[in-house]
């Protein structure tokens, strides 16, 4: 394989994981946008879809064009759960206490996760087979295809929702100004909880197409997490665009980073990418310097 | 008056240590909690610094668990390799630790809100990665074996007894240090940030200047328990200091009480015995266990276990107001 068709190869696979690592992050940008709190628990969902995927798939055996759907209801369920038994009960709902809450959470839900599945990664068929497309001399999983679309899909939804239905609208109020949102009618508890069941619901459709690529175990949630908030954080937080870009740009860094530099230190590359951007540019590459600055996180 | 009362409280407590491997050599079942204590006071000196930057300072840190790795790999490293002497390492470990935690700390505290928490959790990652790669150095996830032990002048603190007066000293000076500094200006100044930066600031606080001095003191005081840690064991691996020690810190201070030094050293003394000494019994359960303690005290008692009499005895007047009105 000559050295360009390896450096598209390192590329494709860069952008396949980064499109993880970006509704990682657009779940952390909606909750984040309406709670102003970072919510620790984004990378269970993840791990939850890829799980309760392969249940349903695997072990019940039902087709995917009904245990997708399936899968996203239920691991939705956990999110309006996290809000209802974690969020809501806070007697002080202050960003640290939500910050610990939902650290608190994130164990719980890998704790439970490894009770019911155990400790072993787990596979699941890809939506349409495993024979690789050639591209230019570089290969291409048709999964691979797939998770590209549904990010693609994820995003015109969200925009659309977001501009075009009352309920976008309710929740990008009370992102801006929850007490003046609460004036004009808008139950922003009920907002928070929306919030959640929708992350949820992103966190758990990027598990369901990561895993046939790379498989999915119990413990998997926390470096989605960090990734995602790398992500989340190098597009700056708080931005739809700048979750996309900001992912994409992880995942190609960490690919060319382990394929070109080491692979042992994988993991290390995007996080001092995250680390250099905190300090240098911490409003991020697309975010607003002087909007975060009204920012409580 | 607050001055005379921790005095008189960390009497007590030094008595109490004192007396109890005494007791132990008369009550036999008791002998093998020294050990158990030992590593006990460990990690209180971790909590008592991070109770300081999470309960007074109001910032969170999820990379504790790499300073105390930090100390326990320099001490372990050049000891066990170069043979130089262990008190010169604890030197050492404490001059990297508070310089990493300078370089870390320093543009992330200058942040709002709690950045820090992501910038050292990512920190507390790099970290762990590190001690695992670099095998030449930290013998990877193997581990690093034949750490030598400690001696104060020629006093070899051979037994598991010396080592615990030895590593409790080490807890009540530091405790000491803290109860001191809280209760001085810069105490003052910390729980002013915790409260509300902007008005700190607007009464003259220098905001950044002490999130950043009482981060590089959390991070020293950590890297001496590591230290102290790897000379203990005689043997470390990448697996004590990774991201779920860094929780499992963070979860002793939640539980102990935030807000409290003394809830800083109970959540040690809680959490240590839960998971050296009672989760053996479930142990596939242990990290669902946590995450429950972590919900069950931030939501219904976020002042921890050292909360309670208060609690209780704030229920008692509200009831005896009722009953009188």
């Amino acid at each position: 394989m000559s050295f360009a068709s390896q450096l598209l190869q390192y590329a494709i696979t860069g952008v396949t994981i980064g499109s993880i690592y970006a509704m990682v992050a657009i779940g952390f940008n909606i909750i984040y946008n309406v709670t102003e709190a970072i919510n620790f628990a984004q990378g269970e969902f993840v791990m939850l879809g890829g799980l309760v995927m392969v249940f349903l798939r695997v072990a019940v055996n039902i087709p995917v064009i009904f245990s997708l759907p399936l899968t996203i209801m239920l691991v939705t369920m956990v999110g309006i759960l996290l809000d209802r038994l974690a969020i809501k009960p806070l007697s002080k709902p202050s960003v640290l206490a939500m910050v610990i809450a939902t650290i608190g959470a994130s164990f719980f839900i890998r704790g439970a996760a490894m009770m019911l599945w155990g400790k072993n990664p787990f596979d699941l068929p890809p939506f349409s087979g495993r024979n690789p497309i050639s591209f230019l001399g570089a290969v291409v999983q048709p999964q691979g295809l797939w998770v590209v679309g549904f990010l693609l899909v994820v995003v015109v939804v969200l925009t659309l929702f977001f501009d075009r239905t009352i309920l976008g609208k309710a929740l990008r109020a009370s992102a801006v100004n929850p007490s003046a949102s609460s004036l004009v009618g808008i139950n922003v508890k009920h907002m928070v909880l929306v919030s959640f069941a929708l992350s949820a619901a992103i966190g758990a459709l990027g598990g369901i197409v990561i895993t046939p690529i790379s498989l999915m175990e119990y413990d998997r949630g926390a470096m989605l997490a960090v990734k995602g908030f790398s992500a989340c954080v190098l597009g700056g937080i708080g931005s739809f665009p700048g979750a996309v870009t900001g992912g994409l740009l992880i995942g190609l860094i960490e690919s060319l980073g382990a394929g070109l530099v080491s692979s042992g230190y994988k993991d290390v590359f995007a996080l001092l990418l995250l680390l250099l951007v905190l300090f240098v540019r911490p409003s991020g590459l697309l975010g607003n310097a002087e909007v975060s600055k009204i920012r409580k996180f | 008056m607050a001055k005379n009362r921790s005095a008189v409280h960390l009497t007590i407590f030094g008595v109490c240590l004192f007396l109890f491997p005494l007791l132990a050599r008369w009550i036999s079942f008791l002998v093998h909690y020294v050990d158990v204590m030992v590593f006990v006071g460990i990690y209180s000196l971790v909590t008592v610094g991070l109770c300081l930057l999470m309960g007074y300072a109001g910032q969170i840190s999820l990379g504790h668990a790499s300073f105390f790795g930090l100390g326990a790999y320099v001490s372990g490293i050049i000891t066990a390799r170069y043979g130089v002497n262990p008190w010169f390492c604890i030197l050492l470990g404490m001059v990297v630790s508070g310089g990493v935690a300078f370089i870390i700390g320093a543009p992330s505290l200058r942040l709002r809100g709690h950045y820090l928490a992501m910038a050292t959790l990512a920190f507390c990652i790099i970290i762990t990665v590190i001690f695992n790669e670099s095998i030449a150095f930290t013998g990877g996830p193997d581990g690093l074996a034949f750490i030598p032990g400690i001696s104060i002048m020629g006093y070899a603190l051979d037994s598991v007894v010396k080592y615990y007066f030895f590593v409790w000293s080490v807890v009540l000076m530091v405790l000491l240090l803290c109860l001191n500094i809280i209760q001085s200006r810069v105490g003052r100044a910390l729980r002013s940030i915790h409260g509300s930066e902007l008005a700190a600031s607007a009464v003259g606080v220098n905001v950044a200047k002490y999130k950043i001095y009482v981060f590089v003191l959390s991070a020293v005081v950590a890297s001496v328990a590591g230290s102290l840690y790897a000379h203990y064991l005689n043997f470390i691996n990448p697996a004590s200091f990774d991201l779920f020690v860094s929780i499992k810190l963070l979860i002793m201070i939640i539980l102990g009480g935030i807000y409290s030094l003394w809830g800083a050293i109970l959540g040690a003394v809680l959490i240590t015995f839960l998971s050296y000494e009672w989760l053996h019994y479930f142990e596939e359960a242990e990290v669902m266990v946590y995450g429950a303690i972590v919900l069950i005290i931030v939501i219904f008692l976020p002042g921890g276990v050292v909360s309670i009499p208060e609690k209780v005895r704030s229920l008692c007047r509200s009831s005896k107001l009722k009953v009188e009105g």
